[in-house]
């Protein structure tokens, strides 16, 4: 292994990287925060007792947790607009999959933590003569925020993850200049590289913070 | 005067800088019974569990039959205990826990009949019949291939007696075996354990029954602060206390008998 | 909304999605054998008391778990080479890919399911006078297989899907399988939707006997 790692390439393809890495994060904070709230609402149709509202949620949810991100992706750029007669950019297709794709994923992780509520909470509240959406907002949510945190953590890093597939679509983030770089230059193990690296200091934050929410959690119960 | 079962020598214990035993000096006789009560947190489970070394002892020794247990090892009184010299020790000196510890994922029969397969290499067939003769005996020969998770507590903590009395143990260890068990079942248990100290069986019973304690042991220990604040007869320590911590201890029991 | 569903550019070629669909199986199914073995490697030596198992293990799986699966097959396939004087065909470099990095997520269920083992479970038998290596093999990792079942089967789930991922290297799976029915036929929206559906029914079959599997093994609770 007598190769040469050219790091002047290294620094000289930074800049182009973090301009990638401005768009990946871009993709990934708008996603996160659509898909939390229509994820939200999601979650109250998979709870209801109307089947209407029930069985179309669950099947919603299914198809996005049954099928690879990437071909969502794929099928938001190049299916989607045929349905609706708009061509969405690359961009705009990214960023509509990976909302959805977490809508999905969250509806699950806020079905579970509104479940978790012991049922003398919501006996307590309508005692006092409380509405479901008064009781919900007031008295249940409050109390599985915090449980429900580590969750939405993880989340958030799959999401940062999944970003990285749009560069199938060509949308200039981090993982499509990286690509671009590499094949440029022909130096795909030095680009390729410092990619990765760049992906590990944006994610692994989370993962950390995500872990001592955890233990935090386990200690307190 | 016969030569002891079982002889520790200074037995010292640390949890980090916790020092819970300190230095303790004590020795059991065949056919001995020996009840060790004292406060919460006074270290009489560390001090029983360092006897089959469930805990490893930060410094003294412990001998079996006069011969010590493990090597010399470093410069501050630690031994090194190789594991096959462990597993010897456990086979000899049997214990039952707290929490029964049963393997969930095996029938009652074939808890018992673990440690005859794997330990003592015995034959299938009678590694059976010699588990079916001690679960007749506790009372639940018609159990057999139940698993521990559709049991009593009571059943639980009798089968895991069946399961140690099976290894045949010279010493059977005892900690607070029905501590964790509802009240009208702790009766059940404490049937079974003096049925063993009707047949002479060596053993040490860590305990809050102290009525139980004053009938069923030869000798009575009574822990605090790391060491044997008080050894001596059922009747010496449970009624005629000598040490004023005894009787402190002893008075908090009896504030709401009748 | 006047759009017109013909699905027979699709079924013309249905040869190509089925190959496509095998291939996918296949190389999943390859991948989660290597990814196990990789798994369990890792799991012991993180597991070790010695540190310099235990620190390589830790830094390979934070790193894996905190980078895009993408990154991956790209370092593999163009990377990898330059690096080691080796030429890796597509297969291979997206089968390294899968298995490193379902491996790290394997090793990570493998030690969770041991760790949870409660410790009255390790006295008990430590107290019958049991080797460690008798108690691993006939109290410890009986009971702990059972309970890694679930998560592993999740792993592995998400490893099938990651492997659609092996198209960006021109391996024939299905999404690849899918984009050459696509360019034939110049039906985008019927052939990602049925290879979406596919997949749909792919996962929920293999879910379906995981959940019998289960059930046969935890019959004991
Ligand atoms: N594994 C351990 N690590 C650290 N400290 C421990 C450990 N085990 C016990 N201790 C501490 O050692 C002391 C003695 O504990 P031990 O369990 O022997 O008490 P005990 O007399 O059996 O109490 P109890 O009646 O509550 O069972 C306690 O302060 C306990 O917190
Ligand atoms: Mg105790």
């Amino acid at each position: 292994m007598d190769y040469q790692f050219d790091f002047v390439l290294v620094l000289r393809s930074l800049p182009v990287l973090l301009r990638g890495l401005l768009v990946t994060v871009e993709l990934w904070v708008p996603s996160i925060f659509i898909g939390l709230c229509a994820g939200f609402l999601l979650s109250l149709a998979r709870l209801s007792k109307s089947p209407w509202l029930r069985m179309p949620s669950l099947f919603y949810i299914e198809l996005f947790r049954d099928t690879p991100v990437l071909i969502q992706l794929i099928w938001f750029f190049y299916a989607f607009p045929i349905i609706i007669g708009v061509q969405l950019s690359p961009f705009a297709a990214a960023l509509l999959g990976l909302a959805l794709n977490t809508s999905a994923y969250s509806a699950e992780i806020f079905r579970g933590g509104i479940q978790s509520i012991a049922q003398g909470q919501w006996e307590g509240a309508r005692a006092l003569g409380m509405r479901r959406s008064k009781i919900l907002q007031r008295i249940i949510l409050p109390q599985v925020f915090k449980r429900m945190l580590p969750a939405f953590t993880n989340r958030a890093i799959e999401v940062a993850k999944m970003s990285s597939l749009a560069s199938v679509l060509s949308v200039h983030e981090l993982m499509y200049q990286g690509r671009l770089l590499s094949s440029t230059y022909y130096r795909p193990l030095e680009i390729l590289t410092t990619v990765a690296f760049i992906y590990f200091v944006l994610i692994y934050p989370g993962t950390w913070l995500s872990a001592r929410l955890e233990r935090r959690l386990a200690a307190k119960a | 005067m016969t030569e002891p079962i079982l002889r520790v020598t200074d037995l010292q214990k640390y949890f980090g800088d916790l020092h819970v035993l300190k230095g303790i000096d004590f020795s059991v006789e065949a056919g001995e019974r020996i009840a060790i009560i004292g406060g919460s947190g006074s270290g009489k489970s560390t001090f029983l569990r360092c006897l089959n070394f469930m805990e490893m002892p930060s410094g003294g020794t412990i001998a079996l039959d006069g011969k010590p247990i493990g090597k010399p090892h470093g410069r501050d009184g630690a031994r090194r205990y190789p594991e096959s010299e462990l597993c010897t020790v456990r086979e000899r000196v049997g214990m039952v826990f707290q929490q029964f510890n049963l393997f969930p994922h095996m029938t009652v029969l074939e808890n018992v009949m673990e440690g005859l397969l794997t330990v003592k290499g015995m034959r299938n067939a009678a590694a059976r019949e010699r588990a079916v003769r001690e679960l007749e005996k506790v009372g639940l020969g018609t159990k057999l291939d139940a698993y521990p998770g559709k049991l009593s507590g009571g059943q639980q903590q009798r089968v895991a007696i069946a399961r140690a009395l099976a290894m045949e143990p010279e010493i059977l260890l005892f900690d607070e075996p029905t501590s964790s068990l509802d009240p009208e079942l702790v009766g059940e248990v404490l049937r079974v354990i003096r049925q063993l100290a009707d047949e002479g069986r060596t053993m040490l019973l860590v305990t809050h029954e102290l009525g139980f304690a004053y009938h069923f042991a030869t000798k009575v220990i009574f822990l605090a602060d790391g060491v044997f604040h008080e050894v001596g007869t059922p009747d010496d320590v449970l009624k005629n206390p000598r040490q004023e911590r005894t009787r402190a201890f002893l008075e908090r029991f009896t504030e709401f008998g009748f | 909304m006047s759009y017109h569903w013909d699905f027979s550019g699709v079924w013309s070629r249905w040869d190509l999605l089925l190959t496509g669909l095998v291939n996918t199986v296949k190389i999943a199914g390859i991948s989660i054998v290597f990814g196990v073995i990789v798994g369990l490697l890792l799991a012991f030596m993180k597991l070790s008391p010695r540190r310099f198992l235990s620190v390589p293990a830790t830094a390979f799986i934070e790193f894996y778990r905190n980078t895009p699966p993408i990154i991956h097959f790209f370092w593999f396939y163009y990377a990898l080479p330059v690096l080691a004087n080796v030429s890796l065909n597509p297969f291979l470099a997206a089968v390294l890919a899968l298995s490193t990095q379902s491996g790290a997520f394997y090793a990570e269920v493998f030690r969770g399911g041991i760790v949870s083992i409660e410790k009255g479970q390790w006295e008990g038998a430590r107290a019958l006078g049991m080797r460690h290596s008798q108690l691993m093999r006939r109290i410890i990792l009986p009971q702990a297989l059972t309970r890694m079942f679930a998560p592993f089967v999740e792993r592995s789930f998400e490893l099938t899907k990651t492997t659609a991922l092996a198209s960006t290297l021109a391996y024939a799976d299905l999404l690849y399988q899918a984009m050459l029915v696509n360019s034939e036929t110049f039906r985008p929206l019927e052939v990602y939707t049925t290879i979406a559906l596919m997949y749909v029914i792919l996962l929920v079959t293999a879910s379906t006997l995981a959940r019998v599997a289960e059930a046969r093994l935890t019959a004991y609770r």
